[in-house]
């Protein structure tokens, strides 16, 4: 089946696309891009000029939590999440329970994914056997099982030498190692950023440099190995001088950041409301000299991805103390409104970029299949409304978990819509005379 | 509804009210609020000094003390001032209570408020404690100390004890020293002391002084000469054992030498220097026995006063000022 996409703005930056332009769909992949195209047959489908299609959004950091905590999420509510959210395709974290060290593990996600049919689900292995620090994992075996990336995520792989190893090892088959940044010792016990508002309001801190020192860390062990090494959900302007000073050395790092992290400060812990467990993450909302660096990062192109670092958690495990609460905030479905409010619409960045953050450097860092509307390439899309006024509504999300801190956020710009393999997987209705 | 209060409590009653549910720290109040505490405390104070010691101003409210952490002068000032307004009051204390069974703080608190006490005076290990309560709670929330947030109800004490001395506190020099990082009563006082115009100096090593001091508008040292040069105050911290888990300074011995409150570096501060500490003091750690029991002390006056700030806390949330109760 065939079903050209007309009279919608066409964003592909891999092949140089700026423009109104036509999508020809066939089947589940990307048949061709270019202007007046014949239908040949093929459904027609107008889009209104202000609709935006890009090659489908890559969220390369989720925790989806099943095996072992589907009461947080399950890798169907999370894979619905992504399609509302936007997002064509997902990489899932290894904290499970059991950890994702293991080929089973692996083909019971990867299961999970294809009985939902919704978006597609690459997981992430462990660096280290039960992530406990010590033992490699069977990395080929994940490999092999699936995984697209090594990570102890959660924490930071425990020693130098085990991370140095596991660069090494995983850099035989061209698979990068993510790093959870963080020196253990410097962190301590601490539950906010190490700032003025976390000696206002008695919390335990700790500060950008605990983050950086393991940017840096990794940044000399992938000169070292000469491996793939990215950084997980930076947030510190220490950790981006390290990521900027080993990308101008020619190193083989690149980072993440997270839209929590360019849009919020740890002002945000002591109003609107104060000790708000949605706004205790790890690492931390930091000063708003961190996310202002951010946000440079951004836009002068040191960060390669946006990435929201999804975290979901029960209601009742956050409605507790602040230093009690777990750390992390669900983000799938405010991640592309927040990036269109705070970074195009605040003109920091403009769409071309917003569609490599979120959809060309993620899928070449995992090398992944997309990132690109080129023939032959998966009919993976995402469709925006830039000027969609959203109202943010944690009650309404597909998450099977509610912790946001931007419940009842309005923000300038949304999705419409979000075809994956060609299939219509989430239609906006706040989209006017949207038929697709 | 407003309670029958005596003579001196009304006429000591300023025309503002305190515009809040709760108290749960001093950085919400405003200056004005603070002065309306300390001037209803000087009423209290002298209902303390009556033969009978008692006024019928909280009859007929309940107030529970939920006390998870070991207190003994927070929870017994608390105690007697609820008693001396005649409140029906209530002990829960950690031990005794349904949490080592694995309730969370909400459903205690959700479980306590079914009951409908009027007031909850919350003492918690954790920052932020007296939020949550506040926030599911109808009851007025009273901060007993909450980590290492805040501890209003011992700055108000202090204050009124150098009101007491000093007939103000515009102006003067309060040197505040010893473990900064970890206090709730640093905090506290801070936001107080600043708030009524006090010059505030904060005091010592530089592994125990929280990050961006400064932005509380105080100036930090960790010389001590310099902080107690000429002061009006001079307020010692404790030193808190249980908390120096990561070996902040080298030893107790090496802290009482460089951060010491001795003899010697009292005669650097202002003649008619007062000497205070929230309590419990650890002697010959970050205050020589010597000034400790010497002239200059003030160290129990603070516990004395705490009774009569603590009445006029729980009667302005509960039964006098406000409309909060009534509704």
């Amino acid at each position: 089946m065939k079903r050209l996409l007309k009279g919608g703005r066409v964003v592909d930056p891999v092949n140089g696309i700026d423009g109104v332009q036509d999508v020809l769909i066939d089947g589940d992949r990307i048949a061709r891009v270019g202007r007046d195209l014949p239908a040949d047959g093929a459904e027609i489908v107008e889009l209104r000029p202000e609709l935006v299609v890009c090659p489908g959004f890559i969220d390369m950091h989720v925790h989806l939590r099943e095996p072992g905590q589907e009461h947080k999420e399950t890798v169907a509510t999370g894979a619905a999440a992504a399609v509302a959210g936007g997002f064509t395709a997902v990489a899932c974290m290894p904290n499970t329970s059991p950890v994702n060290d293991n080929a089973n593990v692996t083909a019971y996600i990867l299961g999970k994914a294809a009985e939902a049919g919704l978006a597609r689900v690459y997981p992430i292995g462990a660096v280290s056997r039960g992530s406990k620090g010590e033992l490699m994992a069977d990395i080929a075996e994940l490999r092999q099982a699936g995984c697209v990336a090594i990570t102890d995520d959660g924490r930071p792989v425990s020693t130098a030498l085990l991370l140095r190893r596991a660069m090494e090892y995983a850099g035989m088959f061209g698979m990068p190692v993510i790093e959870h940044c963080e020196d253990p010792s410097l962190k301590g016990d601490a539950v906010a950023h190490e700032g003025y508002q976390a000696a206002a309001l008695g919390l335990r801190g700790m500060p950008g440099a605990c983050e950086a020192l393991g940017v840096e860390r990794g940044v000399l062990l992938s000169e070292l190995t000469g491996s793939a090494f990215h950084v997980a959900h930076m947030s510190a302007r220490a950790s981006l001088r390290a990521v900027r000073k080993g990308k101008e050395a020619g190193i083989a790092v690149t980072c993440e950041v997270a839209p929590h992290h360019f849009t919020l400060t740890d002002e945000a812990l002591a109003a609107p409301v104060a000790y708000d467990t949605n706004t205790k993450m790890n690492p931390p909302l930091r000063e708003a000299a961190d996310r202002d660096a951010m946000l440079a990062g951004i836009a002068d192109g040191t960060v390669d991805v946006i990435a929201t670092d999804h975290a979901p958690h029960h209601y009742d495990e956050k409605q507790v103390e602040f230093d009690r609460a777990p750390f992390g905030i669900i983000g799938l479905e405010t991640a592309v409104s927040l990036s269109l409010d705070r970074l195009v619409h605040a003109g920091r960045i403009r769409l071309p970029r917003l569609v490599e953050l979120l959809s060309v450097n993620p899928a070449r860092i995992l090398r992944l299949p997309g990132g690109t509307l080129a023939a032959g390439a998966p009919a993976d899309l995402t469709v925006l409304a830039p000027e969609l006024k959203v109202r943010v509504e944690a009650a309404a999300m597909r998450s099977r978990s509610k912790n946001t801190p931007f419940d009842g956020w309005e923000l300038r710009g949304g999705v419409a819509a979000t075809i994956v393999g060609g299939r219509t997987l989430y239609v906006n209705s706040a989209v006017a005379g949207l038929k697709l | 509804m407003s309670a029958p209060v005596t003579t001196a409590v009304d006429e000591a009653r300023a025309a503002t009210a305190l515009r809040r549910k709760d108290l749960l720290g001093i950085a919400d109040l405003a200056p004005d609020e603070i002065a309306l505490v300390l001037d209803t405390a000087e009423a209290m104070k002298e209902v303390g000094e009556r033969p009978i010691k008692k006024v019928p101003a909280l009859r007929g409210k309940t107030v529970v003390n939920l006390f998870f952490e070991p207190s003994t002068r927070t929870r017994t000032s608390f105690e007697i001032a609820e008693k001396r307004l005649s409140a029906d009051t209530l002990n829960i204390a950690v031990a005794s209570s349904s949490v080592v069974k694995g309730e969370t703080l909400a459903d205690t608190a959700l479980n306590l408020e079914a009951m409908h006490p009027d007031t909850i005076v919350l003492r918690h290990s954790s920052s932020g404690a007296c939020h949550l309560l506040s926030r599911i709670c109808r009851s007025a929330i009273i901060n007993a100390g909450d980590g290492m947030h805040e501890h209003p109800t011992q700055a108000l004490l202090d204050a009124f004890t150098i009101r007491e001395r000093k007939k103000r506190l515009a102006g003067l020099k309060v040197a505040i020293v010893g473990d900064l990082l970890h206090s709730r009563v640093l905090r506290s006082n801070i936001h107080l002391l600043t708030k009524m115009g006090s010059d505030v100096w904060v005091c010592g090593p530089p592994t125990l002084i929280p990050a961006d001091i400064a932005r509380f508008g105080v100036r930090a040292t960790s010389r001590i000469d310099e902080a107690v040069a000429d002061a009006d105050v001079i307020m010692l911290l404790r030193v808190q054992l249980e908390r120096m888990e990561g070996a902040f300074f080298p030893s107790l011995r090496e802290y009482f030498n460089v951060f010491g409150m001795t003899e010697a570096r009292l005669r650097l501060a202002h003649p008619d220097v007062i000497i205070m500490h929230p309590g419990p003091m650890n002697r010959g750690v970050e205050i020589a026995s010597e000034v400790a029991d010497g002239p200059y002390s003030v160290i129990l006056e603070q516990v004395a006063n705490g009774v009569a700030v603590r009445m006029a806390v729980l009667y302005l949330l509960s039964g006098g000022a406000g409309d909060e109760a009534a509704a």
